[in-house]
């Protein structure tokens, strides 16, 4: 009955597949995959938005969106319905393909990471044995949608916000990938699927989960860090800091195309999010044994909604970095820390996880946490300002 | 330590996302269309014309005087006169209002012609629902839906209607009053004539200086109501004159 639940999607697939004839069973099977992610993943997206300004509006003691359905949960559906009806303006002078191209491209970067992540025990549309590889690759191409709408705006603001996107996204794109190298090396894979086996099972009362081990720790803050600058959230939003640049990128989007840009950002996060689970929060694995009758995919939407809550908790505190601000932490902090995090995650293999693993890696991370912290700071801090000669 | 701040920040928005669901004080929205804030006493939105009575024609205390008309900076008040008389509230015949519209899209708020209105006839209301479909004739507003009555300017302003009212009931007093005392020098004059004891000395003694012109219509019309000769009358116009000084 357990085994049955927690498959229930993979049978269900299997039942639907045989129905079909055997010589369209393969596009069957993609369409089976691809339908049910899309589904579920705008419906995710759908719920976030409308979680995302009411949970926002409560941080600043508002009540958030509370007109349309009740308690505003059907805000989405009329944010849809008014992106859908508005009037989708495209500037003069537009480079028109690229102009349409990029919100699409965009999209499609989102999906296809999705493609790799596992969503419960043997749910996985594409299960390749480079999976996180494949990830990163699909991950990037985000950037080239990015820079084409930028570029084929003709605006400056969406140049300018382009460039910023750009300068930031690669700058991130390297602690996030090295704040993987630890987890790879200590799965000894890089499928996802083969990472998620890799955390089963528990040790004591505790999970195998790579997030309970020091340099498992360091790496996790690390990717959520650099995840959350690579979707362009707060507070890394520069390149869409409407303080600044109207709306970045997007300026010159409105109606659809718009929404289109807001949906892959979401589906973005959603796939950074997933990624972290994978690799540090154990995938579908439950946190505790006697919780493992729970259905794997439960656990981990769960852990997703928990993330998804974390990033709105996160965006409703900080404010917008500054520009040389976002890079110091980049070249600074995030760099030289996630390869602290690899030699941790090296020493780990050596000295155990018992208590001389956790005193090494600890300390190596700790160490290196408070002496680059130390480094971050500015170094003339701000004083009273003495007026010399007014009164 | 770096992220301290970020703990602490972090810190301070849970206790404000917590706290918003458990301390009513916390959300201060008043969610308008369903909930609302009662007026302030001294807010105001447009002008409207207080009226007397129930009779929103009869009782109008609006003399057409084009006072308000001339002084509004934006100019957004027209008035046609009539040239029909009505009584006012002390039984005087004064002009009204034929036509009087209040363009609220040109208004400004800015009360000056409250303040120069002789007559208390114009005063602040404080309803601002005031959309309209037509941003033209819509927003023109004329007089049958200019005109409420004084029982509602007593709810949107107690204090200001309170010595509004005081002031008004005062001035009529003071007519009734010397109403009544011409009345009786009238009376006394006539029973005089009547006696025919040297009758033509008395007149000629009494007539020579004209009283003077006081600056309120309200007494002008008062006073010269009762046209009559008389010392008393004299009197009261002088002692009259400063307390309406404006």
């Amino acid at each position: 009955m357990i085994e049955w639940a927690d498959q229930i999607f993979v049978l269900l697939k299997r039942e639907i597949l045989l129905l079909v004839p055997v010589a369209l069973q393969p596009l069957a099977s993609i369409l089976l995959s691809v339908g049910p992610i899309m589904g579920v993943f705008a419906t995710l997206f759908a719920a976030t938005t409308v979680l995302e300004r009411k949970g926002l509006g409560r941080i600043q003691n508002r009540l958030g969106p509370n007109r349309v359905g009740p308690f505003g949960l059907l805000q989405p559906l009329a944010d849809g319905i008014k992106a859908i009806i508005k009037e989708d303006v495209v500037p003069y002078r537009t480079d028109r393909v690229l102009h349409t191209l990029a919100p699409i491209l965009i999209m499609v970067a989102a999906l296809l990471a999705y493609s790799v992540l596992p969503l419960g025990r043997n749910m996985v549309a594409l299960d390749l044995d480079a999976g996180v590889l494949f990830f990163f690759a699909a991950g990037a191409t985000t950037e080239l949608a990015i820079f084409m709408a930028g570029w084929s705006s003709r605006n400056k603001y969406a140049l300018l916000g382009a460039m910023r996107a750009i300068a930031q996204m690669i700058s991130y794109e390297i602690p996030l990938i090295l704040s993987t190298v630890g987890v790879l090396m200590a799965a000894g894979t890089l499928s996802t699927t083969g990472i998620v086996e890799a955390q089963s099972g528990y040790s004591g009362l505790f999970p195998n989960w790579y997030v309970l081990t020091p340099w498992g720790f360091a790496g996790f803050f690390l990717f959520l860090i650099a995840a959350t600058a690579e979707a362009n959230r707060s507070p890394f939003d520069l390149p869409e800091g409407e303080s600044e640049l109207v709306a970045g990128y997007f300026t010159e989007y409105s109606g659809f195309k718009f929404a289109m840009f807001f949906f892959g950002e979401y589906l973005g996060l959603f796939a950074a999010n997933a990624l972290a689970i994978t690799l540090f929060l154990g995938g579908w694995n439950a946190p505790l044994q006697i919780l493992d009758w729970v259905p794997s995919y439960l656990w981990f939407f769960a852990k997703l909604l928990f993330l998804i809550g974390l990033s709105i908790w996160v965006r409703g505190t900080t404010p917008r970095l500054r520009a040389d601000q976002l890079m110091n932490f980049a070249w600074k902090f995030m760099l030289p820390m996630s390869l602290v995090n690899i030699l941790a995650s090296g020493l780990w293999r050596f000295t155990g996880d018992g208590v001389l693993g956790w005193l090494v890696c600890g300390s190596l991370v700790a160490g290196s946490y408070y002496a680059l912290g130390l480094n971050l700071a500015p170094k003339n801090a701000v004083t009273k300002r003495i007026y010399r000669f007014a009164t | 330590m770096l992220g301290t701040g970020l703990i602490k920040g972090m810190a301070e928005t849970a206790r404000n996302f917590v706290g918003s669901f458990l301390e009513e004080d916390r959300l201060t929205t008043v969610e308008y269309p369903e909930e609302r804030i009662p007026a302030k006493e001294a807010a105001r939105s447009f002008p409207f014309l207080v009226f007397d009575g129930d009779d929103a024609e009869k009782g109008l205390r609006c003399v057409a005087c084009q006072i308000c008309e001339k002084e509004c900076p934006p100019q957004c008040i027209f008035i046609l006169k009539d040239t029909a008389k009505k009584p006012d509230f002390v039984g005087k015949m004064q002009f009204q209002p034929k036509v009087f519209d209040i363009d609220v899209s040109v208004c400004m708020s800015c009360q000056i012609c409250v303040e120069v209105c002789p007559f208390e006839a114009i005063k602040m209301d404080v309803d601002f629902e005031l959309s309209r479909f037509d941003r033209f004739e819509g927003l023109l507003i004329h007089k049958d839906e200019l005109s409420k009555p004084n029982s509602y300017f007593r709810k949107i302003h107690p204090t200001d209607a309170a010595a509004v009212d005081a002031n008004l009931a005062a001035e009529k007093a003071k007519a009734e009053a010397k109403a009544v005392a011409d009345a009786a020098a009238k009376a006394k004059a006539a029973s005089a004539a009547a006696a025919g004891l040297a009758a033509p000395a008395k007149p000629a003694a009494a007539a020579p200086p004209p009283p003077p012109t006081p600056a309120d219509p309200i007494l002008k019309s008062a006073s010269s109501s009762t046209a009559g000769p008389g010392l008393a009358e004299t009197g009261s116009g002088k002692t009259h004159a400063p307390a309406h000084g404006s």
